[in-house]
């Protein structure tokens, strides 16, 4: 298994400790002049989003993880479960609604969504940043009123709600972006 | 890990204010020093010898023109020449000069800096901190250095006399004050715990309002400066801090050969304990010690903390043109 020696940290690496995948988030290189050097670092588990803070000295190292990065399809949802597509390997994953955490509001079959696998097994999944989703069901629109400003909920045909403008209504196509769940305009198809 | 080249890369880091500010700065150090009788001189950046010290990496370079290569290296400080100086009879001299040290990088470090150095002939380790604590207040203006025992400034702010205390108990200090500790940090490493401790639980607290000089540090981090006998023996080197920034490392000198063999030895097993490949322990400032080297007290001080105290920045890119990454 490769590894990173403590001249290789930086913000980016992706680390296994403890059989857990971690991205480092923070390097910090402390060196009093005459005397030790030291590495504090942010580690980010890839699994649990928790954040641990870990010092180093030169000469430690981390084991890298096998982590990959593959664009994937969404196929279905069978209950719980979310069935995606590797579009190059044609191979099959399953991944659990935790695993898909926020990921279940935006998924419209066919979607071509990053996964990311970790020993071959997928962890996460990012759907494109803005998805385009139909409006199934709203209080109606107030014709005329063009103002952003003020919000109603409007739940989409993947079963999430977003809070949208008031003139938006029953049938329309929406952009959301799928990092912050904001409402960003209207589109035609 | 190799990078390439990006679009904007090519642009300096530092703002046209501060290098303007750096140029003023450094104007004044060598008014600084004229003032005083200082001569200035310069000594080679690519020397065949070296510090032996367990944690400087200097950067090999490989001369070879055709004949036998030389192994050369990068200087990590000019202190060897600049003492082979004092040897042939200089008596106060100082130089602006680059110095190297592979692997040094963050927001306080760039593996290539500047670095202010002197020494004068006669001065003992009060009169090195005075001088150095005058540079300080002529440079930043925050008034003179308050001076700081490394023992006390332990009792302060980690409750235990560094001197003393079983290396067992530094372990447990640093447990009982939340400090992350590397795993690897062996037990019985005392040197690896009291730079620990320092680092994270004294330096954060020196110089703010006014710079401090931490002296007197254990005997076994003298490196290049003489031991006092104790109780308790003490290194006689002082460092000044400011905003709690190291910014200079000062030593009332060694003048001993037989000692400087003894602790070249001493590092070199160190770091080949640590994995780190050996460092040639003889040099010809092991010579002209031999011839008699005067007793003197000197100074190296980083110039581009400095400079970034001076304008208020809290990187070294801020007031270094091209940073060891765009270098």
């Amino acid at each position: 298994m490769a590894s990173y020696n403590t001249s290789e940290f930086r913000k980016g690496l992706k680390v296994q400790l403890d059989g857990d995948p971690y991205l480092m988030i923070e390097c910090n290189f402390v060196k009093p002049g005459k005397g030790q050097a030291l590495y504090k670092c942010k580690l980010r588990n890839l699994l649990r989003g928790t954040v641990l803070d870990r010092t180093y000295k030169s000469g430690d190292s981390l084991e890298a993880a096998d982590i990959e990065e593959i664009q994937a399809q969404f196929l279905y949802r069978q209950q719980d479960q979310f069935v995606f597509m590797d579009n190059s390997t044609y191979e099959q994953y399953e991944l659990t609604k935790d695993q898909v955490d926020e990921g279940w509001k935006y998924l419209k079959e066919g979607m071509i969504c990053s996964m990311m696998l970790f020993n071959g097994r997928p962890i996460s999944v990012a759907p494109p940043n803005h998805v385009v989703l139909k409006v199934e069901y709203c209080e109606p629109g107030v014709r005329g009123n063009t103002a952003t400003n003020v919000t109603k909920p409007c739940k989409v045909e993947t079963g999430a709600e977003f809070p949208c403008p008031a003139f938006v209504e029953v049938g329309d196509l929406i952009k959301i972006d799928s990092r912050t769940g904001e409402y960003i305009e209207r589109v035609k198809e | 890990m190799p990078t390439s080249p990006q679009h904007g890369d090519f642009l300096p880091t530092a703002s046209w204010e501060n290098l303007r500010r750096r140029a003023e700065l450094l104007g004044r150090v060598r008014e600084f020093f004229r003032q005083r009788g200082f001569l200035e001189v310069e000594t080679p950046l690519l020397s065949a010898d070296t510090v032996a010290d367990r944690h400087l990496d200097p950067f090999p370079v490989s001369a070879g023109d055709g004949r036998e290569p030389r192994q050369l290296w990068l200087q990590t400080s000019p202190e060897f020449c600049m003492k082979r100086l004092l040897a042939a009879g200089a008596t106060a001299i100082y130089q602006v000069t680059r110095a190297f040290r592979q692997g040094e990088q963050g927001p306080l470090h760039n593996a290539e800096f500047t670095m202010v150095e002197w020494y004068r002939v006669g001065d003992a380790m009060a009169e090195g901190m005075q001088l150095l604590s005058e540079l300080g207040e002529w440079l930043l203006g925050r008034g003179p250095a308050e001076c700081l025992a490394y023992g006390e400034a332990f009792r302060n702010y980690v409750g235990l006399d560094p001197h003393a205390a079983a290396t067992a108990a530094l372990v447990e200090a640093a447990s009982l004050l939340g400090v992350a500790a590397p795993a690897s940090l062996a037990a019985e490493d005392r040197d690896g715990w009291l730079d620990l401790l320092l680092a994270e639980q004294v330096q954060p607290h020196l110089g703010s309002p006014r710079p401090v000089i931490l002296y007197d540090y254990p005997a076994s981090q003298a490196a290049l400066a003489r031991v006092r006998p104790g109780p308790p023996p003490v290194a006689e080197r002082f460092e000044l801090y400011v905003s709690g920034v190291e910014l200079a490392n000062g030593y009332h000198e060694l003048v001993d050969p037989a000692v400087l063999r003894r602790r070249n030895a001493w590092n070199n097993a160190r770091r080949q304990a640590d994995g780190k490949p050996p460092l040639p322990e003889e040099s010809r400032l092991l010579a002209a010690m031999e011839a008699g080297l005067p007793s003197s007290t000197g100074v190296a001080l980083g110039f581009d903390r400095v400079v970034m105290l001076a304008v208020g920045a809290s990187r070294l890119d801020e007031v270094i043109a091209f940073p060891f990454d765009r270098a």
